[in-house]
């Protein structure tokens, strides 16, 4: 019933840690250092096998597995479930030629609206991102080298506060703000600027003001903690030396918040593009966002294969916007998820 | 002088505008609530109800969502704080040149799309239970818990990693020195040391629980949750029964933010006199410390 692709997922984390371990256990041998005790010397068996049972569990049943049978079975065609392992169960690229031309079969034209989503979503995530940056910098700035600590309680306690609000309701909150009837019409009417109710949902504005507004404490904090760390006589010294304000904000503070800032964009930009409460609740009717487009193939669809084809397109985009970010800003990921 | 002026307003100005963002929404949003269109509407205001209050009571939906969210979030409670410390405490002691790679591995569920991680889980589970049998085991409440701890564990497990930074090994030495074993400095050192940090990881895992829709709209199958059922409603179309539960729940961080604050003040107190105390002590008795 398991193929060879099966055996292959099953089995090579195991064959990594083994090795590993072997290794780690030859190195100990020939150090010949008797300090150096085995694992199970140094915690004992009963806490060794709960640290080992856990940690495997986790990494390799719940992390590591399921990655890899998902990308595993995106290489499958679709099929009821009594073919599985069957004659026709054979790799395939199928799913990914139906994200590329919008047909198993035919290479005549490209899907146009789901590479359009695709890249739509990909270059919204910058731009979110971009903006959530802007937005933060300066009160992050404030907090950590300006207010007094006071202030600076009072001010994490309603950064934070409206967080603890559900993502669901916050979007609610803005389809209650931007609705046809909602208040910022019923303004703008009310004033005389517009004579006719403006369809912000369907012009998208809700969603990327929604979005930008989601992810705001992935940006904050990170830079917070960053720029808290620099000495303040770093800054007095550039001001002393003339440095004008911009000058000081793009040759001192930034370069130091490097981590800081690689860290919030990342994450930001994950989020973004990863976020489907937003774009379902507060996009249009012709809005293009992806994530939606591979919930639809999962449960309107019920496509599984192209669905995981999909989500692996997805991760594949994150995992080299991550790498290319730390290229960039030459930073490790350590620094990033500290 | 005028410049400087100039430059404190601006920031002024700035700052409100911050604030005006964040709580703007939710601030109208809450004015719905307590309106009596049928549409939420914050302005023009027509008349003051709590007749959505009485609604959200009523709803069996919402509070089976509810049951079911605390617990998951039980579930996740359990899986994901005892598998955040075995994790960071392997950190401390793997092999070395195996280190990046399982750092890559147990941090990487923080950086992938919370959709990835909930529809990865359904389709392995879907097989493997198909496989082995336990068909019993491809359910939501299942699902959920897992499809959620493969991230949150990763969250508590950086919660107990920068506990266990600050770890003075002097006092594990000590220990060992003086002749205990090593599961006993496990026991009496090293987890009475990370328990601060055992509460905040499951304060944080119930919430990122209670709170996460992305992974949980794809484990849950035919279940629901709190926020899924919200989800749905939300895109239905609108009601004032949704604003009025987001003012409970607003009510409910203000009111736990305000008790949080006090504690610590109390606290803060507390530590404060202690140390004036030892400090009058040891400024009392200079010979001790000379001799």
């Amino acid at each position: 019933m398991i193929e060879v692709g099966k055996y292959l997922i099953f089995l090579g984390p195991l064959i990594v840690i083994a090795v590993f371990w072997a290794m780690a256990t030859v190195e100990r041998r020939q150090s010949g250092e008797p300090g150096a005790k085995s694992f199970f010397g140094r915690n004992g068996i009963a806490i060794s096998v709960f640290l080992l049972a856990a940690v495997g569990l986790w990494a390799i049943i719940m992390i590591v597995l399921p990655q890899l049978y998902m990308v595993d079975f995106s290489f499958h065609p679709k099929l009821p479930p009594r073919d599985y392992g069957g004659p026709n169960d054979h790799y395939t690229l199928d799913s990914y030629r139906y994200f590329i031309f919008g047909s198993t079969t035919s290479m005549d034209h490209l899907n146009v609206i789901h590479l359009k989503a695709f890249f739509m979503t990909i270059f919204a995530s910058i731009i979110v991102t971009a903006i959530n940056f802007c937005i933060c910098y300066p009160m992050a700035y404030y907090m950590a080298q300006v207010a007094t600590p006071e202030r600076l309680r009072l001010f994490m306690l309603m950064l934070i506060a409206p967080f603890w609000v559900n993502e669901i309701l916050r979007a609610f909150a803005f389809r209650v703000l931007f609705g046809t009837s909602g208040l910022i019409n019923n303004f703008l009417l009310g004033i005389g600027v517009i004579a006719e109710p403006i369809d912000f949902l369907g012009l998208d504005v809700a969603m990327y003001t929604g979005l930008s507004y989601a992810y705001l404490l992935m940006m904050m904090f990170p830079l917070y903690n960053a720029i808290e760390s620099l000495d303040r006589n770093q800054i007095e010294a550039a001001r002393d030396l003339g440095a004008p304000w911009w000058h000081i904000h793009l040759f001192v503070v930034m370069p130091f918040a490097k981590p800081g800032i690689a860290s919030g964009c990342t994450m930001v930009f994950m989020l973004t593009a990863g976020a489907l409460a937003a774009p379902l609740i507060l996009g249009g009717p012709n809005t293009l966002w992806f994530t939606p487009i591979v919930y639809d193939r999962f449960y309107q669809a019920f496509n599984w294969p192209q669905g995981s084809a999909y989500a692996f397109i997805l991760l594949l985009t994150c995992v080299v916007f991550v790498l290319a970010v730390l290229r960039v800003f030459k930073v490790s990921l350590g620094e990033i998820t500290r | 002088m005028n410049s400087r002026f100039v430059m404190k307003a601006m920031i002024g100005f700035y700052i409100l505008i911050f604030f005006t963002y964040l709580f703007g929404p939710l601030v109208v949003m809450g004015v719905t609530a307590f309106n009596t269109p049928n549409y939420p509407q914050a302005y023009p205001f027509e008349g003051f109800t709590f007749k959505w209050f009485a609604m959200l009571a009523k709803d069996d939906e919402l509070i089976t969502g509810l049951k079911t969210s605390v617990l998951i979030g039980i579930g996740v409670v359990c899986v994901a704080v005892p598998v955040g410390l075995a994790a960071a405490i392997i950190m401390t002691q793997i092999y070395w040149r195996a280190r990046s790679l399982y750092y890559l591995v147990v941090v990487s569920p923080v950086l992938t799309p919370g959709i990835i991680l909930g529809i990865s889980t359904v389709i392995f589970w879907k097989d493997v239970t198909s496989w082995t049998g336990a068909k019993f085991l491809f359910n939501g409440y299942f699902l959920t818990i897992l499809g959620q701890s493969t991230f949150i564990s990763a969250y508590s497990m950086l919660v107990f990693l920068s506990r266990l930074q600050r770890f003075d090994r002097a006092q594990e030495e000590a220990a060992l020195d003086l002749g205990a074993s090593y599961p006993q400095v496990f026991r009496h050192i090293l987890l009475p040391f990370l328990k601060p940090a055992v509460l905040s990881a499951s304060v944080l895992a119930f919430l990122a629980s209670f709170e996460n829709y992305n992974t949980t709209t794809f484990a849950i199958l035919a279940e629901k949750t709190l926020v899924t059922v919200l989800a749905g409603r939300v895109r239905q179309g609108t009601t004032p029964t949704l604003s009025a539960l987001a003012v409970i729940i607003v009510a409910i961080t203000v009111v736990g933010a305000v008790i949080y604050e006090v504690l610590r003040r109390a606290e803060q107190k507390k530590a404060d006199a202690a140390k004036a105390t030892a400090l009058a002590a040891e400024a009392a008795t200079p010979v001790a410390v000379a001799a």
